[in-house]
């Protein structure tokens, strides 16, 4: 058991390794507006608009403007537009206290974690393309390697 | 009558109406106009008229009205590094245009009795000697009367108001939404005797002349009540009156509740508090529909099984998640009679409603007789959001947050968005 258990390990190691490595390889040769699309199709936006309905709408708003003071804003915000690991970070774990585009939030955002890689995958993506946001679509691949981080 | 006659009459009749109707169109906009300007973009009950004293204060919480008319506010974050701004106007032309301020901790509340000034940092309370008019003697030096509350982060604001016995009476928020293991986590359940409630999640009570007190030298007045903004001491029963911030997020259980369900619940109320009260939190909620205390569902509760009875009922259930911020029992003479001794609340307007259309940002009134409601609440003062597709987005011009009576028996309303404070007035 312990012998399979360490080959998985040593397997999904070697298969994130290969994934992380690859990644900007990959993207050297798209465009930014190609790698953009290329992720962000109908059907993706229509999932990850299911999940923001289910999940996120209370706090961030139909606009995605948050509430000031309490809840963060997510419209060209720097955690949304920017490195994708630490945006999947916050969906998993959550965040609270961290201040925004100079002004501070109360209220406590709860770990996601709950979510598949493929909901988070969706909803991440259709953040980033939404709210008058303009970035890369987001991968299982990509939130299953920072979840596996661990 | 000829035809000609007949034809020349018509056109007479015509232009008559015509000019009548061009008259009465100009009237009408000179009325409404005028109406307009005397109400600040309020709407109000026949009678009333409102104006913007002040604007651009930062972003003021509660408020409070000397004798003589000058006026202090608390601020939710800090102007010029200071967290409390007294307004005076001093050229008598109603515009507050003179301002000082003092006090280098933000916080909500803020209240003046008998020579003093108290106002709340998010961890406790501060008191400023006065002078004769009520203005503040010594700014940088004020008294420590209560310090160590709970602040974190959520509902960390600190309100008070002072009965006529030497005491003083504190909100201490929840910092959580319904106390469960993970805060606001879909399906987490509650935790078991939630700790929360030692420490927050009531009202403590403490002396108004004892210095540096905090949980060991407090009573633990009321407890239960998940975040307090707008409280008032009712002279007439001599009884402290609150008005909860009610749960969130009842979307966190699917199985029970929908979007809308979770909209409209639970009720935003109002509790007459007596000392030992217990309202419920995080074990019920009050659903205004049933007309009961429900067991919340991170305590096993499914939207119809009722809490335990030993939990108060409120004496006022407003629309869910209008976010109440103030309360003013009315004392004065300058409104018609029927509003005398009855409570005002100021209504910051919701967030949780999404994707439902949002409410409030607005002032209710609700009569009172005998220290209690006697009738169901009203508008007073709507069209602080600008219109009424911004009160449904939630994204408000102007959110109404503290209240007060002025010398003249005028009340006054602080907006912490834009940083307006309304005047409203009585004319017959």
């Amino acid at each position: 058991m312990k012998r399979i258990s360490l080959t998985l390990l040593i397997i999904s190691v070697f298969i994130s390794v290969i994934a992380q490595t690859k990644k900007p390889v990959a993207k050297k040769p798209a465009s930014k507006a190609n790698a953009a699309s290329a992720a962000v199709s109908p059907a993706v936006m229509e999932r990850g608009k299911v999940v923001y309905n289910t999940y996120c709408v209370a706090c961030h708003q139909p606009d995605g403007g948050g509430v000031p003071s309490m809840n963060a804003p997510i419209v060209k915000t720097p955690h949304v537009l920017g490195a994708k690991p630490a945006l999947i970070d916050i969906i998993l774990k959550g965040m609270q206290g961290v201040d925004i585009l100079g002004e501070s939030y109360s209220n406590v955002m709860p770990a996601h974690n709950f979510l598949t890689n493929q909901q988070i995958a969706d909803v991440l993506t259709y953040v980033r393309n939404n709210f008058g946001n303009k970035a890369s679509g987001v991968t299982a691949a990509e939130v299953a390697a920072v979840r596996n981080k661990k | 009558m000829n035809i000609f006659e007949k034809l020349d009459y018509t056109i007479l009749n015509y232009k008559i109406n015509l000019s009548g109707a061009v008259i009465g169109c100009a009237l009408l906009a000179l009325v409404s106009h005028q109406t307009k300007a005397q109400t600040a973009g309020l709407t109000m009950p026949a009678g009333f008229k409102a104006e913007i004293i002040a604007e651009n204060t930062g972003r003021p919480r509660h408020i409070t009205v000397t004798k003589k008319g000058d006026i202090y506010v608390k601020l939710f974050r800090k102007v010029d590094d200071k967290g409390i701004l007294m307004l005076q106007d001093k050229d008598g032309d109603g515009k507050y245009e003179s301002r000082t301020s003092f006090g280098n901790y933000i916080g909500t509340g803020i209240y003046l009795k008998d020579s003093y000034l108290y106002a709340s940092s998010d961890e406790g309370v501060f008191r400023y000697k006065l002078d004769a008019n009520e203005h503040v003697i010594n700014p940088d030096k004020p008294d420590t009367l209560v310090k160590g509350l709970v602040s974190r982060r959520q509902h960390e604001t600190k309100s008070l108001v002072l009965d006529n016995d030497g005491n003083m009476y504190v909100n201490i928020g929840a910092p959580s939404n319904s106390c469960q293991v993970n805060d606001r986590q879909p399906g987490s359940p509650g935790q078991v005797n939630c700790p929360i409630l030692e420490t927050a999640g009531g009202i403590w009570q403490f002396k108004i002349d004892k210095m540096n007190q905090s949980y060991a030298e407090g009573v633990r007045y009321a407890t239960g009540l998940r975040n307090v903004v707008g409280l008032d001491w009712n002279k007439q029963n001599n009884a402290l009156f609150v008005m909860q911030h009610g749960r969130d997020q009842l979307t966190m259980f699917p199985e029970y509740y929908d979007v809308k369900q979770s909209a409209e619940l639970p009720a935003e109320c109002m509790y007459m508090i007596k000392q030992g009260d217990n309202a419920g939190w995080p074990y019920s909620y009050y659903d205004p529909f049933q007309k009961k205390n429900i067991l919340a569902p991170e305590y096993g509760g499914d939207g119809k099984k009722e809490a335990d009875s030993k939990f108060i009922n409120p004496v006022a259930a407003f629309p869910a998640h209008m976010a109440p911020n103030g309360l003013l029992f009315y004392t004065g003479n300058m409104f018609p009679e029927r509003y005398k001794n009855g409570a005002f609340v100021a209504f910051h307007g919701s967030w949780n409603r999404a994707p439902e259309p949002q409410k409030g940002f607005l002032v209710a009134f609700i009569p009172f007789k005998d220290g209690k409601p006697s009738g169901e609440w009203e508008t007073f003062a709507d069209g602080f959001s600008g219109s009424p597709e911004k009160t449904a987005s939630g994204r408000a011009d102007h959110k109404p947050c503290g209240l007060a009576m002025g010398p003249d028996g005028a009340l006054y309303v602080t907006d912490d968005s834009k940083g307006a404070i309304y005047k409203i007035s009585y004319n017959k």
